[in-house]
């Protein structure tokens, strides 16, 4: 490109605004929300730039190459290809929207809460960039620090037990993905290579069958329990109740395509043979995380809960796109993870609206919000609708492309899968019907005279999501344009690994 | 062409976009006046300041009148007073109008509306447009075919927002954006006093984008597009009054039980494209006959299950008669005349794969009589006047898939085009009715109203006579064509029990014109003394109708099986008449002709006599001797007759049973997993925790803090990781 680092500008513009922070007076909250306000719209403009990628031209551009640590092989190593610059545009969009929302709901402890919130940035970006594994390590960890303390801090009254959850649960995971990016390049260097950690280098040596069935297995816990996979997806409904909304947000918007993320970059292409094997098993958590989340989600008496456990079902449409193996699987699990991102990014934004004027997200406590708030109840309505896939909103196309590669699989699995429809237009129809529609509880009654519609704060929020809901859905050819290559990379590597030779696996 | 084309669709949604950013700025509603409710009174006040300008000056307090406008009858459903019942849904002081729900005050000040304007110019184009198409297409012998942008690309699965016309299309054409019109002309007057006006047409424009685009579609997920997008607006009007609990849950259960059908649907078209490796109707359908019947037969079947939702056969017919909850006009354009028939449109569409699967066939035959006498049988006891036409449409649309499941494809669409129109005719009709009584819509507090109510009664006869089957209406040659083909296509059961159903028809449906119209007003007399015909823009809609009503039997029917109809839908449907299928074993030899006097003549003649024996059934019970119905339950053997008309009454008691066992399962179900989750994973991972914590107290004295779990979760990975790559590299 023309020599200006681009992707260094999108990671590390958020940085400058937290050392900016660091300097300003922690009781001037204007000042402070400006700041990172701008410093996160600088990265989005960055992140602008992406569209410039072209489908056809190398697979990574964008890119940067600086030595780091030479003893040890690592490097700062940075470039996109079509799935990475699809998610960072996603991030930075994103984050933009959650540090927009937090204007007014954000009063205690300003200047941290934001430094954590571009912190958090960094992190995200990082991850989506890094042509290095040791870097994508340090970028992951950087993530998860923000997210701990924003949950610890700024969250609700159990926070603490939440937050604890969240960050041993991934520490757990990420601890082991260390050991096998260590092994990985390890095994790489002892084959005679110069010792990296490069992901073009790591890419293309074959490992043992056994290193891969570990190394599968390590960074398995790590991504899964990010994504999150059933049944390692218990920490998720917890740390989202207890969140504050912007957490919420960036949580279930871009942290856990961080899994599904890593799942594409790293553990098909590295470990092709490993994924093939356990593909079988993969799949069928998938099917069950699906089912299941939308069965669990029906019953929920928290809102939030609620949003929760529907993540859970639609992230189970990632993984199963991913593992099906063929181009309307990967390409509906990417397009999956982009529409989820938006979809509920903005119900939990819409769930922030109504609990920061109740402090409440009973649904029995809600009611007859439509004759109060009819703004509020027409957009929430139209992201329940695109949460249920409908056809012309951004949900509809992931889960379709997903469910007809199942089909081309197996016509039984994508049989079962599609019980999906049914359940998933139950619980989101039941939920709105209970909050906006008949008549407002006892408990409602006491806000009634003071509840109000969407602020101009809300409204500038919620814009960019409403707008990419109803774009994404009606003309997707951009961002399948950008995903189709390195979706079809991750398929070759795939399809031309003959499975697990040496040992027989018990499907 | 190409561009009149694609301006059918684009102008409706053009519409919609229109109205639900500037609908409401060009409506002046007075809204509810409740501003001396005590406390809340000096906080409206304040409000008058800051909020809509729409709000001041308008507000009254609700009269005495109001009140007793208001339905007497406790329990039943009905339109207006529903809506203006809301008050009694919503505490008044709560209720500041900004809901956008509920009727103004009749003696207040009057509403000024400007938001149906843009709404009905633009359909009113799409209209335009529309026929031109046909005219095109039907005269000029003309297929179009438009392709607008690549919208889904991925891997080799290609999707073209795509238009197709043919014959078949046109004539859907003709019905949707006919009665789509005049749909919006009767809701002017319908909706008057509203707040949700603007809303109401928004939500109709945007309905018949996505009606338009179904119909259009040149693919199955265009087609599924607009299915689902019908859907959805069939959501949003059902719950239009969403103050209503029973509006609410009615909308809800028409998107759910719909989705039950998208199952098979979906799925359906998946495997179609896994087979074939395309969705486009003129790719696929040429290549069908390659595949192998058990494909084609469960292709076929997954298919029709998403016409049973769409269409309300048995057993997912129960959303749609609780879909009467929406306003009047919403059941006549999408609950009759439109949305429904989209089953049928699909299935014929289909019609070269259906024809390659006779077993699917027969179940389409097989599922369309049975429903047809199902829901015939509890639309004779209903007394809820839009209740008995639902069960009607249900059973009409079933009368069309007996149709298309023996193979007589023209018939069906035959059937859809004149029930489109009479259906459309007689629920206008009875919304007129329950407008003139002040929201009453249970007939057993109508009566006589044909003094009163003219053109509204008149209209209505002309419509029941067809739906009935009178010789020379439209609804006679069409479902005479129905029978006749089953006959001579040698289905003799279907041609009895459809027999039956039609005399069924006839009586349930002068049961409701003389309950209604004639006879003494049996409502509170206060009510008698405020019942008036409709304004014309009501009016003027129906007796529209009522013209083609009359006429398109006479035009596109005659000469029975052999009408110009025939020759319209004959590109469609030849793929099925040249391969020489016969659907269903009992394969007729040939096609022969009509002949007046023969067996087609005497078919004819026993259609006209059913229809005719049971409309005077009707008088006899409802208007000379209307004590006979209760002594006929009485003498019924066995003492059934009491559980029986209950069962009828009860609707069969489906709805009860869906409830207990899916609604009930399905929650319980959930909650059992929520259970598990909790508990069970949820536990096993605190166990966890609790285990390393206290594996972790051990080493507390070396180590501070929570690092411990990092310590150790870090040196045991690392430790089993080595161990592992020494001991099996």
């Amino acid at each position: 490109m023309t020599g200006v680092p681009v992707l260094s500008l999108i990671v590390f513009l958020p940085l400058v605004g937290a050392l900016v922070l660091l300097f300003v007076p922690g009781t001037a909250h204007r000042a402070i929300r400006w700041i990172a306000l701008l410093a996160s719209l600088a990265s989005l403009a960055a992140s602008l730039a992406l569209i410039g990628y072209r489908p056809d031209g190398p697979e990574f551009q964008f890119t940067e190459n600086i030595d780091w640590v030479p003893a040890f092989g690592m490097g700062y190593r940075l470039g996109v290809d079509g799935l990475s610059a699809v998610l960072v545009m996603l991030t930075t969009i994103l984050s933009a929207v959650s540090i927009l929302y937090s204007w007014n709901p954000i009063t205690k402890a300003v200047k941290e809460y934001y430094i954590s919130m571009l912190l958090l940035m960094v992190g995200m970006l990082g991850v989506f960039v890094s042509l290095d594994l040791f870097l994508f390590y340090v970028f992951w960890e950087i993530s998860l620090i923000p997210m701990y303390l924003i949950i610890g801090i700024w969250g609700g009254p159990r926070r603490i037990y939440a937050t604890i959850k969240f960050v041993v649960y991934t520490l757990v995971g990420s601890l082991l993905m260390l050991v096998a990016i260590l092994a990985v390049a390890i095994a790489h260097a002892s084959a005679g290579h110069p010792f990296t950690f490069s992901y073009v280098e790591l890419r293309g040596f074959a490992y043992t069958d056994t290193l891969q069935a570990l190394a599968f297995g390590a960074f398995f816990l790590a991504f899964a329990i990010k994504v999150p996979m059933w049944p390692l997806h218990t920490w998720l409904p917890d740390a989202h109740v207890e969140a504050p909304t912007a957490g919420s947000i960036l949580l279930a918007g871009v942290l856990l395509k961080l899994g599904g993320y890593g799942f594409l970059r790293y553990s098909l292409p590295l470990l092709p043979d490993a994924a093939k094997a356990f593909a079988p098993i993969m799949i069928a958590l998938a099917v069950i995380a699906i089912l299941y989340g939308a069965l669990v989600a029906m019953v929920q008496p928290d809102l939030k809960k609620l949003v929760a456990y529907s993540s859970v079902s639609h992230m189970g449409f990632v993984m199963l796109g991913i593992f099906i193996f063929n181009m309307q699987g990967l390409q509906g699990a990417v397009y999956q993870m982009l529409a989820h991102g938006v979809i509920t990014g903005a119900l939990f934004l819409l769930v922030g609206v109504i609990y920061e004027r109740t402090h409440d997200r009973e649904i029995a406590h809600l009611g007859g919000l439509n004759a109060r708030t009819p703004h509020y109840a027409a957009i929430f309505g139209l992201f329940v609708f695109a949460s249920i896939g409908l056809p012309g909103l951004a949900g509809f196309i992931g889960e379709f492309l997903v469910l007809l590669g199942t089909f081309r699989y197996n016509g039984y699995v994508a049989g079962i899968t599609m019980f999906i429809v049914i359940a998933s237009a139950v619980y989101m129809l039941w939920m709105y019907q209970r909050m906006f529609f008949t008549v407002p509880s006892d408990w409602m009654r006491r806000f009634w005279p003071t509840l109000k519609d969407l602020s101009r704060n809300e409204w500038l929020a919620l814009a960019p999501l409403i707008i990419l809901v109803v774009a994404m859905g009606v003309y997707p050819v951009l961002i399948m344009d950008a995903v189709n290559s390195p979706a079809q990379r991750i398929l070759d590597a795939v399809n031309a690994s003959g499975g697990l030779t040496s040992f027989q696996l018990p499907w | 062409m190409d561009l009149i084309i694609v301006l059918i669709p684009t102008l409706p949604i053009i519409g919609f976009l229109f109205t639900v950013l500037v609908g409401r700025s060009l409506d002046r509603v007075p809204v509810h006046g409740h501003a001396d409710h005590g406390a809340l009174a000096e906080h409206e006040a304040h409000e008058h300041a800051t909020h809509d300008a729409d709000d001041t000056g308008f507000r009254t307090i609700p009269s005495e009148e109001e009140q007793a406008l208001t339905s007497p009858h406790a329990g039943h459903a009905d339109d207006l007073a529903n809506a203006q019942g809301a008050d009694g849904v919503i505490p008044p002081e709560l209720d500041d109008g900004k809901g956008q729900t509920g009727h103004v005050s009749p003696d207040g000040p009057r509403p000024r509306y400007l938001s149906w304007i843009v709404p009905t110019a633009l359909v009113g184009l799409a209209w335009v447009f529309s026929m031109v198409v046909f005219v095109n297409v039907i005269f000029g012998g003309n297929t179009y075919h438009v392709s607008v942008y690549e919208w889904i690309a991925a891997g080799d699965f290609h999707i073209e927002i795509a238009f197709f016309v043919d014959g078949l299309t046109a004539m859907l054409l003709l019905v949707v954006s006919s009665v789509g019109l005049l749909v919006h002309v009767y809701s002017i007057g319908y909706m008057d006093g509203d707040r949700g006006f603007w809303r109401f047409f928004a939500y109709l424009n945007l309905f018949m984008f996505s009606m338009l685009l179904l119909i259009l579609g040149d693919n199955y997920l265009m087609l599924f597009v607009g299915w689902e997008a019908v859907g959805l607006c069939s959501y949003l009007l059902i719950g239009f009054w969403y103050k209503k609990p029973s509006a609410a849950g009615a909308a809800k259960k028409a998107f759910v039980v719909n989705r039950i059908g998208d199952v098979g649907f979906g799925l359906g078209i998946m495997m179609i494209w896994v087979l074939l490796g395309t969705l486009s109707f003129d790719q696929v359908f040429p290549s069908v006959g390659g595949l192998e019947t058990w494909q084609v037969t469960t292709i076929a079947l997954l298919l029709f299950a998403g016409a049973v939702g769409k269409s309300a056969q048995f057993p997912l017919h129960t959303w749609l008669p609780d879909a009467m909850e929406g306003p009047t006009p919403v059941s006549a354009l999408i609950h009759a005349a439109t949305m429904v028939n989209a089953g049928v449109y699909m299935v014929a569409r289909s019609n070269p794969i259906f024809a390659e699967a006779p077993i699917a066939m027969w179940v389409v035959a097989g599922i369309g009589i049975f429903t047809a006498i199902f829901a015939a049988a509890i639309a004779l006891t209903q007394n809820d006047i839009k209740k008995v036409l639902a069960y009607s449409t249900v059973s009409q649309l079933a009368y069309m898939f007996t149709a298309l499941g023996i193979g007589a494809w023209v018939a069906a669409i035959f059937h859809l085009v004149t029930h489109g129109f009479f259906k459309g005719l007689l629920f206008m009709g009875s919304g007129s009715v329950i407008h003139g009584a002040g929201g009453e819509q249970d007939m057993r507090f109508l009566g006589g109203m044909r003094e009163k109510m003219r053109w509204t009664y008149w209209t209505m006869v002309v419509g029941s006579l067809s739906l009935a089957g009178v010789p020379i209406l439209a609804g006679f040659f069409s479902k005479d064509e129905i029978l006749g083909e089953a006959f001579n296509r040698g289905y003799p059961i279907f041609y009895l029990v459809g027999t039956v159903v039609a005399f069924m028809t006839a009586f349930y449906s002068f049961r409701m014109i003389y309950m209604t119209f004639h006879g003494r007003w049996r409502g509170p007399r206060e009510l008698w003394d405020h019942v008036h015909e409709s304004v014309p823009t009501m009016v003027a809609p129906i007796a529209i109708l009522a013209v083609p009503t009359v006429l398109v039997g006479l035009l596109l029917g005659i000469p029975p099986e052999g009408g110009v109809i025939h020759g319209w839908l004959g590109a469609v449907f030849e793929h099925v008449e040249e391969a020489g299928i016969q659907p269903g074993s009992i394969a007729a030899g040939g096609h022969h002709g009509f002949e007046l006097i023969g067996i087609g003549g005497l078919l004819l003649l026993v259609g006209a006599t059913v229809a005719v024996l049971g409309i005077l059934l009707a008088y006899r019970w409802y208007v000379t001797d209307p004590e006979a119905p209760a002594r006929f339950v009485e003498r019924i053997p066995l003492g059934f007759g009491p559980g029986m008309y209950r069962a009828s009454l009860n609707k069969y008691y489906v709805d009860d049973i869906y409830q207990l066992v899916f609604a009930r399962g399905g929650v319980i179900l959930g909650e059992l997993l929520w259970w598990f989750d909790a508990k069970v994973i949820d536990g096993a991972v605190n166990g966890v925790g609790w285990l390393a914590r206290n594996i972790g107290g051990g080493l507390r004295k070396a180590q501070t803090g929570r690092v411990e779990n990092y310590g150790l979760g870090m040196a045991a990975g690392m430790v089993l990781v080595l161990i592992a790559f020494l001991v099996w590299r």
